[in-house]
Formats: structure tokens, sequence, C-alpha cells
């Protein structure tokens, strides 16, 4: 047992560390800095910066244009794009779709679209979710029936996270209405978004953004050939990309960078004449958030390190990983809100847009401080509730 | 980066777990402890014989040359069965204090008999008025001639009833609280003026209050220099005693569940309930976090830099601590009242994790040296 990085672990963080720097342009680090999300122009400027230099696909294997890093060396990526913050590269194109492809498509399927998938010439999203099928995936209704070479879809997806951006949509739909078990009457299809019938509408939420959307399907045909594995069998591909890279997760860099700028912010913003962070509740809550960090930093590296790993099947330990990152990352984004204190509480997006030719009302800091913080509520609800991930433990771990 | 077991961690594992199982039934710890000195005096022999109480000990000392890693490894299991022997005062502390502090002269004459089992240390340092105050000391020591006189008394001192030699912190200069002027002492257990007054922790296991009144004691160290000693006996203390507490969370978490898939109500298994899955699962998630910090203690016991070494130790004392008591707590609640009871072993385990909280700064004060480093 050695729980320090190797040598080399530490060369390959301050590589990437330095390429970050010299090559993230300031204004997308200073954005992200502040709490706003990454628009759609950044996300896709910086994942070809990342792609020129290898790096975008970073848990790909070398055959498919991936660096072929290890999990560790995955795991210190990670962390330092969320710890310089940089845009996450699109998790649908790199951890979803991509292995999905190398395990499951045609070498057709797999020219065409993964070096796409890599530069983001592509945008893709996800249609699981449906308004009847969210924790219990396997009870979605959106119906494909063959018609000659192509399927015709007609239903509804919901929660498509950045459907309005996307130029594909992978997507699980039932096939056999008949099939004895829910599971073994789904496929898993490839849809153009630009096909007719699709009809993309926002939900806005409790931040004022618009990330989620409601798709519909109607009537929309989609060419047989575009189903991923065998039909009735896209219950296996599913659980395949969901059971993968489960270790990113967690976003412990994300919640080490937030803890670092409330911090931040904290000696620069006073109460009762002296800087925030000589408060001692303020130290306490710091002090209970590194404590936090670093238990689940070791916990991942436990997961990451297991010798034991499958493609594609999830150890139930990631499941602790989800439980304890979702709930660091909304106890961090709160910790910062909380030290804007009531300058945190403007900031209705439409309204400030409107006010964009005026001065500013506060500081720079102030309009993006709560948005995180609302937004992150949904951590501990997508990705499998937080609630599914204890059913998971229960049953995988505790034999109950 | 590696947390797997070498071949050798997994047979030293493997032959503690075995004798272990073998000795240490609940009932049979009972047996233990009312024994002279409330452990038993026949498995002492055989740890020795198996080599453990030279674990950590260098090989030139008789010892077996492990490191923290080793040591977490023989706590954890140690915490599975409640062991009662003094592993952690005399191979731990008491060792660990020789190894940093002693003469060449000092080492080879004590090490290679704690090694053996046929001296046992104890590590006199706590005092009432200190609380969690490692610098508190009003014990003095003076220099008699060529002699060294000590005057004061020390409290909570682990297995200090049945130690043949005691590790004593005393004043030599200085004020009360003064970091500076601290020094170690070894002191027979039959020294004139040394007075013991035996009892069991909450737990079970043994510890006394000590008086010293004119007690002769040797320097252990340099004279004056006693606290960065001090300071890594507490931590090495810290580290080994976390790993005895996940092997504790670890023995209550499988009773809970065992518990859990037996007792029936209302016409079945109450591990049926969803609310009993998740608060099961919510203490593995607990226990895991805790042998992560307890991971990390080890690693950090033989760190260099003393700033990091302590920040680390602290982290991995509060994350040690609350995982401990969520787990105890959850498993107390969920057996329902035989939980509470002094038959069943889970109360047992209950107050051995609740004894390591409140040993060497508890929760809140490890969160406060945390929370006085935030920059």
């Amino acid at each position: 047992m050695d729980l320090r990085f190797s040598k080399e672990d530490e060369a390959f963080r301050k590589e990437v560390r330095t390429f970050i720097d010299e090559n993230l342009p300031a204004d997308i680090r200073e954005r992200s800095r502040l709490g706003y999300g990454a628009r759609k122009e950044d996300t896709v400027a910086w994942q070809r910066i990342l792609n020129k230099k290898g790096w975008a696909a970073y848990s790909w294997p070398v055959e498919y244009g991936g660096p072929g890093w290890s999990p560790t060396q995955r795991m210190i990526f990670q962390e330092e794009i969320m710890m310089g913050n940089a845009p996450e590269v699109l998790g649908f194109n790199i951890t979803m779709i991509g292995p999905v492809l190398m395990q499951f498509a045609t070498q057709e399927q797999k020219d065409y679209f993964l070096p796409r998938a890599r530069n983001l010439d592509d945008w893709w999203c996800q249609g699981f979710s449906e308004p009847g099928a969210g924790s219990d995936l396997a009870s979605l209704k959106t119906a494909a029936v063959r018609d000659g070479d192509d399927y015709v879809v007609n239903g509804q997806k919901i929660w498509t996270s950045t459907a309005h951006n996307a130029d594909w949509c992978f997507v699980l739909v039932r096939t056999d209405p008949h099939a004895k078990k829910r599971q073994e009457g789904i496929s898993f299809i490839l849809v153009d978004m630009k096909t007719p019938g699709i009809t993309v509408r926002p939900i806005i939420s409790i931040d004022g953004s618009h990330h989620l959307n409601e798709v519909f399907f109607d009537n929309v045909r989609v060419p047989v050939k575009n189903r991923i594995y065998e039909e009735n069998r896209g219950w296996d591909v599913a659980k395949f990309l969901l059971g993968n890279e489960r270790t990113g997760i967690a976003r412990l860099g994300k919640s080490k960078e937030r803890l670092a700028y409330a911090k931040e912010l904290a000696r620069e913003v006073q109460q009762h004449g002296k800087p925030l962070i000589e408060d001692p509740a303020f130290r306490r809550r710091a002090a209970q958030i590194e404590v936090d960090l670093k238990a689940l930093e070791l916990t991942q590296l436990r997961v990451v390190s297991a010798k034991t790993k499958e493609a594609g099947k999830a150890d139930p330990f990631s499941s602790i990983l989800k439980i304890k990152g979702t709930e660091l990352l909304q106890e961090t984004s709160e910790f910062v809100m909380d030290v804007g204190g009531p300058l945190a509480m403007p900031g209705w997006a439409k309204e400030l847009a409107a006010m964009s030719n005026q001065p500013p009302y506060g500081p720079d800091w102030a309009p993006a401080m709560a948005g995180p913080y609302l937004m992150l509520r949904a951590a501990s609800i997508y990705g499998g509730t937080n609630e599914i991930q204890k059913n998971i433990l229960t049953k995988a771990v505790l034999g109950l | 980066m590696d947390f797997e077991l070498s071949e050798d961690q997994r047979l030293l594992k493997d032959s503690i777990s075995r004798l272990l199982s073998d000795t240490y039934g609940f009932a049979a710890r009972r047996g233990y402890m009312a024994e002279a000195n409330g452990y038993s005096a026949k498995l002492w022999e055989q740890y020795a014989e198996l080599g453990l109480l030279g674990l950590p000990i260098e090989e030139k000392y008789g010892g077996f040359g492990g490191g923290p890693v080793d040591v977490m490894l023989v706590m954890e299991e140690f915490g599975r069965v409640m062991a009662l022997e003094p592993f952690l005062a005399s191979v731990v502390l008491g060792a660990t204090a020789v190894k940093l502090a002693g003469s060449e002269s000092q080492k080879s004459m004590i090490l290679p008999a704690v090694a053996s089992g046929q001296v046992k240390l104890a590590f006199a340092h706590g005092e009432q008025q200190a609380r969690h105050d490692m610098t508190d000391v009003v014990t003095t020591a003076k220099k008699d001639g060529n002699a060294w006189v000590i005057d004061g008394a020390k409290s909570v001192v682990l297995h200090g009833d049945c130690a043949d030699k005691l590790i004593v912190s005393a004043r030599t200069s200085g004020g009360r609280r003064d970091a500076g002027g601290l020094t170690l002492f070894v002191v027979d257990g039959s020294a004139a003026g040394l007075a013991r007054r035996g009892y069991a922790l909450r737990d079970g296991s043994r510890a006394a209050e000590i008086s010293l009144a004119g007690v002769k004691g040797e320097v252990l160290g340099v004279v004056d220099g006693g606290l960065p000693v001090i300071e890594r006996v507490i931590q090495a203390g810290i580290a080994a005693m976390a790993a005895e507490a996940v092997g504790c969370m670890e023995a209550m978490h499988a009773m809970t569940l065992d518990y859990m898939k037996t007792r029936q109500q209302f016409g079945r298994a109450i591990g049926q309930n969803q609310v009993m899955q998740h608060k099961a699962a919510d203490m593995l998630i607990a226990m895991e976090q805790g042998r992560s910090m307890t991971m990390l203690a080890a690693m950090m016991v033989d760190e260099e830099d003393a700033e990091e070494r302590a920040h680390h130790i602290s982290l991995a004392k509060v994350g040690v601590g609350q995982a401990g008591r969520h787990v105890s707590q959850s498993a107390v609640q969920m057996h329902g009242g035989i939980g509470m009871t002094e038959e069943y072993a889970v109360g047992h385990y209950f107050r051995r994790v609740m004894t390591f909280e409140h040993l060497w700064g508890d929760t809140s004060f490890h969160l406060g040296l945390i929370a006085d480093r935030v920059a």
C-alpha cells in the first residue's frame, strides 16, 4: 500500500495545469470563476483547443483519438480542469455516447461519429427521462415502430439538458410494447435533431437559466441503421452508458475550487469592521468542508485505483462518490452564496440583462452567486437521485 | 498510488484475524476483562510470539520493522473484536516515544523488551486540568544532583495501571501552558513515590490516574525539548486508534445488517423497510469515509513537515470522529432496545468509538485547529 501520488502523476498534474494556464481564454475563466455557467461557444471553443492537444476525449483509448490515460490521470485531468475554471468537456460526447459507440457501434458509425464527438462538431444530448419515467427509467413510453428502413418515433422526453444546443440525441425508445420484462422491449437509437417532427421546448430552471428542455417526437423518422446494438437490447446499452466513468461524478475539483473562491471572497467582504475570513463561524465551516473534501478525495482515489475494474460495469462504490460529491457541490455553492450575504440576492437574469448598459449594481462577484446554489439542488436529483444511489448500495453492497 | 496490500501485509492481516476470531468471542472478552490486568495475559504472549509486539520497532531492536500501514491493519483487526491488550499503549505510544527520543542505550534496553512483551510501556502525558491542550502540563521535574525528581499527576493514562515503565512528561522550565520547557522521562513502574489508581474506561479497557511524589526519572530525549516528540506520539496514537475505530464501525455495521435481516416486525424483516435500508447505506458511507481518513492518517504519521502532519492528522481525527459517531448512534438506533443493553456487543463498540473521539483532542477541538489554519 502506497498512498502517495507517483512522481509521474505529479508531473502530469503540472503539465495539465500549465496547459490550462497558457491556453484557456481569460474571459472564459473569469466567467466561470464568478459563477456564470459556460456558454455554448465557450464549451465548443475550449473543447476544440483540448482536441488539438489530443486531450478532449480524455477517457478514450489511443485508437479512437484519446490520450490513453490511466484512471488516475483522468481523475487528475478533470480535477485540474475544474480547479482551473475551464469548461468541462461535454460529458454527453466524451463519457456517454463515445464509449457506447466504441463498445457497440458498427465501424461505419464509429468512423463517422467519434471524431465529430471529440471535436464537438456534433453536440450530443441524452433522451432518457420522460414525464412518467424518472428514477424508474424502464417505464419509458416513447414508441418507435418499424416502417421499412425507418423507425417512426412518437412520444416525449423531459429534463433533456442542452437539447436546444444539440445536433444529435441518443434516445431510449420502446420497440416492443409486449415484452415480458419492461427492460426487454427498449432500443437505443441516434436521432438527428434536425429531423422533422422534433420540437424542443425550454424549461426554465429554478435559477432562471435555460438548461433543460422538453423534447417532443411527432412521427419522427429515424433510419434503422441509426440503431445501436440489437433491437430490444437498448437497456444493456443504457446500463453500460450509466456504468461508465462514474468516478468523475464526484466533481471534486469543482468543490475544491468553490471552497477556495469562498475564502478568496471572504478576504474581501467585511463585517464588523474586519474581513469575513476572520469570523470564527466562517472558519469552522470552511474547516468542516475541508475535512469532508479530504475524505471524499481519499475515497475517490480508492475507487479510481481499484484494480478490479471492468469497463461498463459500475463499481457500486461510485454511488458513494455520487452522494458525497453532490453533497459537497451543494454545500460549497451554498457557502459561496452565504459569503455574498444580501448582495447575492439580486440577479434575476432578464432584468440584469436589461440593466447591462447601466453601471453594475454592486461588485462583479455578486450577480452570479445564488445561481449555482439554486441550480446545484439538481445535483442530488440527476444521474440517479441520491436516494436511488442508496438503493443501489443497499442491493449491491449490503445485500439487503 | 496503490491501495492494495502487499503480500506481507495480507499475511499479517490474515494471521491476526484468524487468531482473534478463534479467541476473541464476546463472551471470552468478558473473561479477559476479569483477569488481573484487565486483558488476556495468554493472548499477550501469543502476540509476542507472532511478532506483533515488535511490529513498528526496527529490526535491529528485535522488531518487525513495519510502518504505519501495518499498525493500521493490526489496529483495525483489534477494533473488530475490541481487543483489551495494551498494544496501543505499549507498542504504539510508548515505543514511538522511545524510538523518537531515546538514546542508543535507551533504545537497545527498552525496545527489545517491548517487542518480546516482557516490558509494557504507558504514555503518561495528559493531566486533569489540561483537557485537550497538549502543552498544559503542571507536573514538574527538578534536578537533584545527577537525578531528576518528578512531582505531579497524570490523568487517563492508557494501561497506566499495569505498565512496567511509564513515559512521563513534566515541565522542566517555563509557565503552565508554554510550548517550550517540557521534557519526557522514563519512570520505572515500581519507583518510590509513584501511585497508580487503575480503572476501566467506559469501553472496558484499562487506564489509570497516576500521582508522582518525588519520583526519580531518566530523561528521554532533549531537556525542555519534549513537545515535538509528544506531538508525534499522540499523532501516532490518533492514527492507530482511528483504525481501531474503523474496525469497531465494521463490526457494528455487520451486526446491524445481520439484525436487519433476521429481526421480524409486522410480518417481515425490518431490513425490508427502505427507511432502514437508507440508514444502513448512510452507515456504510460514513464508515468508508472514515476508512479513507484512517488511510490518510497512516500516510501522514511519518510526514516530515510538522505542520502538514499535524494538519492532516486533525482532518483525520475529525473525519473518523464524526463517522464513528454516526455509525455508532445509527447502530444502536437500528437495533432498538437490544442495542441499549450491556449483554449485547453493539453498546460496547459504541463506547470504544466514543472513547476514541474523546482522547487526544475531540472533534470540536481538532475542527478548531483546522479552522485556525484557514487562509
